[in-house]
């Protein structure tokens, strides 16, 4: 009987339920959607002639960087100026770090600062929720290990939404070293959580076992075949074979890897519609032949874009949580 | 009929008719002072502040349409990004769309809303709006002025001037998204057991 009050339970006008980013795993659709409905609003802002708005005047962010990253780093940076906050970037190398000093101290010293919210990047999953037991600011993981990059994810569903009406049996390929990819995870749990299908294809030394465990918001389907995973795919995301996390070759070389499971012009030319994307940085022949990286259906650049919106919408949504205790 | 959770209604204070003759003299009044014609589509423009300023500006297109025959373009502007109460908010308000199709440079601007109290809200919007641009100028049209201003901002086309009192709230109500229409004085609790 009262229009208004059910309005407000459709559109979550009461913001997200988490006080931390620190993965997709217990994130539902609705806080998904919220993300990305905010997201949309907030790239416009880049596309105006003031790139920039007064936000999050006042608010001190900390990037913290304890792994090499570019995109990231300068993705989250970026949202962060155009939301007017004040940043202060650390990395790790020329750090105390390299003193010897522990993530604990190191993020207790910096809160001492006065700081609101922290980034962080780092080698060892499960950091950031250690963080937040160490700290009172609001933590965003910006990668941990290979368990976590929620931020990415979030772009990808971003520029997946851009193409497709729906998430409801939009069915998505993910493919790679599945084993080694935090992106791979957090968009397995946030595809689900948007009622996607998910297939996973790979080497199977590259392929995690007890995948039917991840997660009890659905199921993933594993194939070792790249034209199984692309039959019928709306969506081919394709992962950076990543030779820093390999300790031992798990595959005999990039050439034989190109030639099993690249995504090549022949499957471009099959598949008339597939959307191909990837986190980047790309190996050019390796994970995709370098014609797929410029063709028109790759949509790598605007997965770049729509990162710094979907940061800029994660800040802003996760803001307010730090006056909560 | 609850109007918001926590909302004791005290009066209703506009009708749907009541309405309709309001926004009738209003845009008389907008066609008068800007001496608009049809070469002003490029000179002039309304802008609608989310979300029932919106559709309160549409509705002043059509009766300028309708009478007229001038064909005025409708912006829709959302402030939240703008608002001055973030540093004490735990939850962040839905950011809405903003969409101005339109160079909003060297334009005569009338920001529309629903009800005017502290000013806040105005003084986001005009900060949102010349970020995009500058408009040779901006006036602004209300539905509701409630006084209690927290900020030197006034409304140059008033509805109806409606003095309030702390604790009470002004709610316009518009069919296309409220299923009801008119204006209603209510009594708002934050807290009925405080």
């Amino acid at each position: 009987m009262d229009p208004k009050q059910d309005n407000q339970k459709e559109t979550p006008e009461n913001g997200l339920r988490h006080r931390h980013l620190l993965g997709l795993s217990d994130y539902d659709s609705d806080e998904i959607e919220l993300i990305l409905e905010t997201a949309q609003q907030f790239r416009d802002v880049l596309n105006r002639p003031i790139r920039r708005v007064p936000t999050l005047r006042g608010i001190t962010v900390v990037n913290l960087f304890f792994e090499p990253s570019t995109r990231t780093r300068i993705s989250f940076e970026l949202a962060e100026k155009r939301l007017s906050a004040d940043t202060v970037n650390f990395t790790a190398s020329g750090s105390s770090v390299s003193k010897g000093e522990s993530l604990k101290d190191t993020a207790q010293n910096i809160e001492a600062m006065k700081i609101d919210m922290v980034v962080l990047r780092h080698v060892s999953p499960g950091a950031p929720h250690f963080l937040t037991r160490c700290v009172d600011a609001v933590v965003i993981n910006a990668g941990d290990g290979a368990h976590e990059h929620p931020t990415q994810a979030l772009l990808d569903l971003l520029t997946m939404s851009d193409h497709f009406e729906s998430f409801k049996g939009l069915n998505v390929s993910i493919i790679g070293d599945i084993l080694h990819s935090r992106v791979a995870r957090s968009n397995i749990h946030g595809l689900l959580a948007m009622g996607a299908n998910v297939t996973i294809c790979g080497p199977n030394p590259l392929l995690p076992i007890h995948l039917d465990k991840l997660t009890d918001k659905g199921s993933v389907r594993v194939t070792h075949k790249l034209d199984e995973a692309l039959e019928g795919a709306d969506v081919a995301m394709a992962l950076r074979i990543q030779m820093e996390r390999q300790g031992r070759n798990l595959f005999p070389s990039t050439r034989e890897y190109h030639e099993q499971f690249g995504i090549q012009m022949k499957h471009m030319k099959h598949h008339k519609d597939l959307l191909v994307m990837h986190p980047g940085p790309v190996n050019r022949g390796v994970e995709l032949a370098s014609e797929v990286v410029d063709h028109e259906r790759a949509v790598i650049l605007n997965q770049v874009t729509n990162g710094v919106a979907v940061r800029m919408a994660v800040l802003y949504l996760l803001s307010g949580s730090r006056l909560e205790t | 009929m609850v109007m918001e959770p926590n909302d004791i209604i005290k009066a209703q204070l506009m009708d749907a008719r009541d309405l309709e003759r309001t926004l009738n003299r209003m845009a008389r009044q907008i066609v008068e002072m800007f001496e608009l014609d049809e070469a002003d589509e490029d000179s002039f423009a309304l802008v609608g502040m989310q979300t029932r300023g919106v559709h309160l500006a549409r509705r002043l297109q059509a009766i300028i349409a309708a009478v007229d025959g001038i064909k005025v373009p409708v912006g829709i502007l959302d402030a939240t990004m703008y608002r001055d109460d973030f540093r004490t908010r735990s939850k962040q308000p839905a950011v809405k769309e903003t969409k101005i199709d339109f160079n909003v440079e060297g334009r005569h601007l009338v920001l529309v809303d629903d009800v005017l109290f502290t000013g806040r809200t105005t003084r986001a919007g005009l900060d949102a709006l010349t970020d995009l641009g500058r408009p040779a100028s901006v006036h602004f049209l209300v539905i509701v002025d409630r006084g209690l201003r927290e900020l030197p901002i006034k409304a140059d086309f008033v509805g109806r001037k409606v003095p309030t009192l702390p604790g009470e709230e002004i709610r316009v109500r518009v069919e296309e998204l409220d299923q009801m229409e008119g204006v209603w004085l209510v009594e708002h609790r934050e807290n009925l057991y405080t």
